[in-house]
């Protein structure tokens, strides 16, 4: 078995079975040589991390440049906080962080309560097969691509053959032009997103349902609680924590909305509501190829999100002693 | 009077509510494919007198025929297939490596490298600056620009390092016994024990990858590199569906259009609707290894 005993020590694992078999090491370089295959492992990640994520982040100082796309990023000439103020003082500005902020918060107040309610009721069912089948059903939307459900949408919705205009003029209605309608984007873009993924959020909830203790239940039946009051009293009680826990995170998540959808789902005849700083930033920089702005744009942003996150999470720390890190 | 709940054999009020609410939310899921299935096999007749809501009527194939005899199709879902392969394939090896390294304890800096990866799940650069990293690495139109940027989700990531974590120390112990190296710990005795996991996370790339419609809108710029998402977008949003194609078939030109983008639209999401049933118990299995952590 010589070869396997060779390669051990090079391993350096050696070590650990050997009691202190080098005293003069210290444990800095013991752990440094234990770690030595891990790293290994970790590398194409930490490559990935440095290159995709981190990079990006340093690439933020064309933020504070006018980047020249001959000059690269380096070289192209300081300009402080231009890009910032010009963000500032643009009309467009109060619109976009409007916009923004209604979207997610809409999302919040409507998306967030729905799958509790459904998880809810689904946990009430008794026939376990027909609960299976709604389950599966429910969370088919959640695979489905955004350009589908965008294509679906705007498809029903049509003023000429979508099927929700027949349904409007069958009955007597004048057709609307749903996706033209400023006031309507949002209602249209909330109730999607709870349709999409209102059944996969179900299943954190009933995974916590079904953790809450079933002699609490029998417990309340003998002191005569009925079907409400042991939901009061003890299924929303034990499935707190959870909900807590997701309420935080959607918090965190109010200013990050996805931007493949709105993007699929505008334009420019709903720019005045549905217009978010993620498709401001995409037409800035990629269609007029003004760098430097979108990402000030983009980065001002992220910081308020940032700042958003970290106050959700201090605040649920604060009152309901649960938080997330 | 007190009544327990499941020793009764009367059916009550509330159950009768409870269940047609539940097929209500069954219906509302499933309608709108019903839907779009039966108008584009229906004929253009029967569609324009908003005949057709749950049934095809007058059955023709004619959608399809035209749908699939589009070679832009098949090339945007030859594309979709290698993107998706090839980028799960990357992303399951980085992720699961680092995954396993970041669940060992013992690996020197591991709080130092979880706090890097936890932070961008925060902040990042955004756009525009990877779009630029992106460019200057020159993977810009290139099936790489497809695979790599999103090579790694730190929510997969943190999964699997939370499943890792699971793992009885033994186990590698009984490996370092058998002189294997971490790698050879990993390889061996790690992932043949994780192969739920393995393919609950590959499901998730897999459709996050098929469904991505962001990084080619950003990444790519010649046609035939196309994923599906991309042509799909161009024939039902952009409504560039060539008229030629439609006078070819005569009769009502916006019911034609109509049809023929709902046949396209079934025939991009087939794969998916039809695996769908079969791997979707993997996929609630994989948001449960998150809900053990909460």
């Amino acid at each position: 078995m010589k070869p396997v005993e060779t390669d051990l020590a090079g391993s350096g694992v050696v070590l650990k079975a050997r009691p202190r078999a080098r005293p003069g090491r210290n444990r800095m370089a013991q752990a440094f040589r234990r770690s030595k295959y891990l790293w290994l492992l970790f590398l194409p990640c930490l490559l990935y991390y440095l290159v995709f994520k981190y990079a990006p982040m340093f690439g933020l100082v064309i933020t504070f440049k006018n980047y020249n796309v001959f000059k690269g990023i380096w070289a192209s000439d300081w300009v402080g906080l231009k890009y910032y103020r010009m963000f500032f003082s643009n009309p467009d500005f109060w619109i976009l962080m409007r916009n923004t902020f209604l979207l997610g918060v809409y999302k919040l107040v409507f998306g967030f309560p729905a799958p509790i309610i459904l998880a809810l009721l689904m946990n009430e069912l008794r026939n376990a097969v027909f609960k299976k089948w709604v389950q599966t059903f429910s969370y088919l939307p959640h695979f489905i691509s955004n350009v589908i459900v965008a294509s679906m949408v705007i498809m029903f919705l049509s003023p000429t053959s979508g099927i929700i205009n027949q349904l409007i003029t069958s009955l007597g209605g004048k057709p609307i032009n749903f996706m033209m309608e400023p006031g309507l984007f949002r209602p249209i873009y909330v109730i999607s997103e709870i349709w999409q993924h209102i059944g996969w959020e179900t299943i954190i909830f009933l995974a916590a349902l079904t953790a809450v203790d079933t002699q609490l239940y029998e417990a309340a039946g003998i002191d005569g609680a009925g079907r409400w009051r042991k939901l009061w009293h003890v299924t929303l009680p034990g499935i707190a924590p959870t909900i807590m826990i997701i309420l935080i995170l959607d918090i965190g998540k109010v200013l990050e909305i996805g931007f493949e959808k709105v993007f699929l789902m505008y334009n420019p005849a709903v720019y005045s509501t549905a217009d978010i700083i993620s498709t401001y930033v995409y037409r800035v920089g990629m269609e007029q190829g003004n760098f430097s702005y979108a990402s000030a744009i983009d980065l001002f942003m992220g910081v308020i999100s940032f700042i958003f996150i970290f106050s959700a999470n201090s605040l649920s720390r604060r009152i309901g002693g649960t938080s997330l890190w | 009077m007190v009544t327990t709940g499941r020793g009764r054999s009367r059916i009550s009020l509330f159950t009768i509510v409870n269940t047609l609410i539940m097929l209500m939310v069954a219906a509302v899921m499933l309608y709108p494919f019903v839907y779009m299935l039966a108008v584009s096999l229906s004929g253009d007749v029967y569609v324009m007198k908003g005949e057709v809501t749950l049934w095809p009527k007058g059955f023709n194939l004619r959608m399809y025929e035209l749908v699939l005899g589009d070679p832009k199709i098949w090339t945007s879902y030859r594309n979709t297939f290698v993107y998706t392969l090839l980028g799960t394939a990357i992303a399951m090896l980085i992720t699961s490596m680092g995954a396993y390294a970041l669940s060992r304890k013992d690996m020197m800096f591991h709080k130092g490298f979880t706090l890097m990866i936890v932070f961008t799940m925060f902040f990042g650069g955004g756009m525009i600056p990877t779009f630029l990293v992106v460019r200057s690495l020159g993977l810009v139109d290139t099936i790489w620009g497809m695979v790599l940027p999103g090579a790694v989700s730190t929510w997969n990531l943190i999964l699997m390092r939370t499943f890792f974590s699971g793992i009885p120390k033994e186990l590698e112990e009984s490996g370092r016994m058998d002189g294997l190296n971490d790698v050879g710990i990993f390889f061996r005795i790690i992932v043949p024990l994780s192969k739920p996991v393995f393919a609950t996370i590959s499901l998730f790339y897999a459709v996050g990858i098929w469904n991505n419609f962001l990084y080619p809108l950003l990444y790519l710029r010649s046609q035939e590199l196309f994923p599906l998402q991309v042509l799909l977008r161009n024939l039902v949003l952009a409504g560039s569906v060539s008229s030629g194609q439609v006078t070819q078939i005569g009769g009502d030109n916006l019911v034609v259009e109509d049809s023929l983008k709902y046949a396209t639209i079934m025939v991009s999401t087939l794969p998916i609707l039809i695996l769908y049933p079969f791997v979707q118990k993997y996929f609630v299995k994989g948001s449960m290894i998150g809900a053990v952590k909460g």
